[in-house]
């Protein structure tokens, strides 16, 4: 069971790496995470911790709440949630600790998931990537439809599972093996390649992938040897540059 | 916080270019991978187009080589352009060039700019002597 972290998605831009290759890249804010409890085989059955992510204002956290976070002594904060970690790794954790981008040492691809942007009732073409009818040729006011949902009296109903037009989006999807290519240290951001699910602004959990990363297009930079060879190299630097620094 | 953004798109762009207008030929000194050589190959031709801004800006040069037209965009946050050259000043009145294509020879030649409005159009070279 892997460890996860929480981080606000800024939104995506795309850089450069030394080689000269342009990447798509999404801009996560990492703060702090505190661990804020922890769950215990003899207690809860399951070995847990409870991290808690993001500002918030006192005067918007209840009583019963406050107290939980006062257990711990850590502020109170807006999002609560937990991972599953092994009993071994969570002696590792001490209640109240923070957790900060020391967390993706060393790290070449992470697991990320977050709820995608709601698209409200959505017909198949665009929920299911159904071919629709011809646009002419006779096509009568059956432009985006999905087409026969069934055979005859045999067997007489839809099958289960058919897949029709309704609701699309707003719920968890998980973007797996996205490859870091960038830590800035100062700015607390985590650049990683490619798309993220939700909009900006939104919480993301992130987890590290048990995946094998994935080469870089024109870098390579497979397994951790290699790739601390380069694009590490280049996120060390791009680290140094952001701060307003020249590169 | 969308500004974290701006900051690293700002943060890309590290080159240092003359001011060039479209019209104008160029050289572009880009770096070119062979084997496990490097090299600077230089492109000459005319800036027929620009696209983007911060660190999404390419400029797209045009050339004809051996009678055959040829056109590039670099993308100019690229590490792999070394420099920008200004060869010529080029005077027109359009933002994208692309009526060049169905020219040859004599029609698809620009005008140089002239210092004719005061602090507007710098000629070759003055440009060259601004740097």
């Amino acid at each position: 069971m892997t460890m996860g972290i929480m981080a606000t998605k800024l939104g995506m831009t795309q850089i450069f790496i030394e080689e000269g290759v342009r990447v798509p890249v999404t801009v996560l804010k990492m703060d702090p995470n505190f661990v804020v409890s922890k769950k215990t085989m003899e207690k809860d059955g399951y070995t847990a911790l409870q991290l808690g992510f993001g500002q918030i204002r006192a005067k918007l956290v209840n009583k019963p709440t406050k107290g939980h976070f006062q257990k711990a002594n850590v502020e109170p904060t807006r999002f609560l949630s937990e991972f599953r970690v092994d009993e071994k790794e969570l002696a590792n954790y001490e209640i109240g600790a923070q957790i900060g981008l020391e967390f993706f040492e060393g790290v070449l691809s992470l697991d990320i998931a977050g709820v995608s942007k709601g698209k409200g009732f959505a017909g198949v073409m665009k929920r299911h990537n159904f071919a629709g009818f011809p646009a002419s040729h006779g096509t009568h006011e059956t432009f985006r439809h999905g087409g026969s949902i069934g055979m005859r009296a045999q067997p007489g109903k839809v099958l289960k599972g058919k897949r029709m037009a309704g609701h699309m989006g707003d719920e968890l999807v998980t973007m797996k093996n996205l490859r870091v290519i960038r830590i800035m240290a100062e700015e607390n951001l985590i650049l990683v390649r490619g798309a993220v699910p939700g909009s900006k602004g939104k919480v993301v959990e992130i987890k590290v992938s048990t995946r094998k990363p994935k080469a870089l297009p024109g870098v390579g930079g497979a397994t951790l040897e290699e790739a601390s060879k380069n694009p590490m190299k280049a996120s060390k630097a791009g680290a140094k540059g952001a701060g307003g620094k020249k590169k | 916080m969308a500004n974290m953004i701006d900051l690293i798109e700002k943060s890309e762009v590290t080159g240092d270019f003359p001011k060039f207008q479209i019209g104008d030929t160029l050289r572009v000194f880009f770096k070119i991978k062979e084997g496990d050589k490097e090299r600077v190959q230089v492109f000459e031709g005319v800036l027929i187009g620009e696209r983007g801004g911060s660190n999404k800006r390419a400029i797209t040069v045009r050339k004809i080589s051996f009678s055959h037209g040829v056109e590039r965009m670099f993308p100019l946050a690229s590490p792999r352009i070394e420099k920008i050259e200004i060869a010529q000043t080029g005077y027109v009145r359009r933002a994208k060039l692309y009526y060049l294509r169905d020219l040859r020879g004599k029609k698809a030649r620009i005008r140089e700019r002239q210092d004719y409005k005061k602090g507007k159009d710098l000629s070759t070279a003055q440009v060259n002597a601004a740097k």
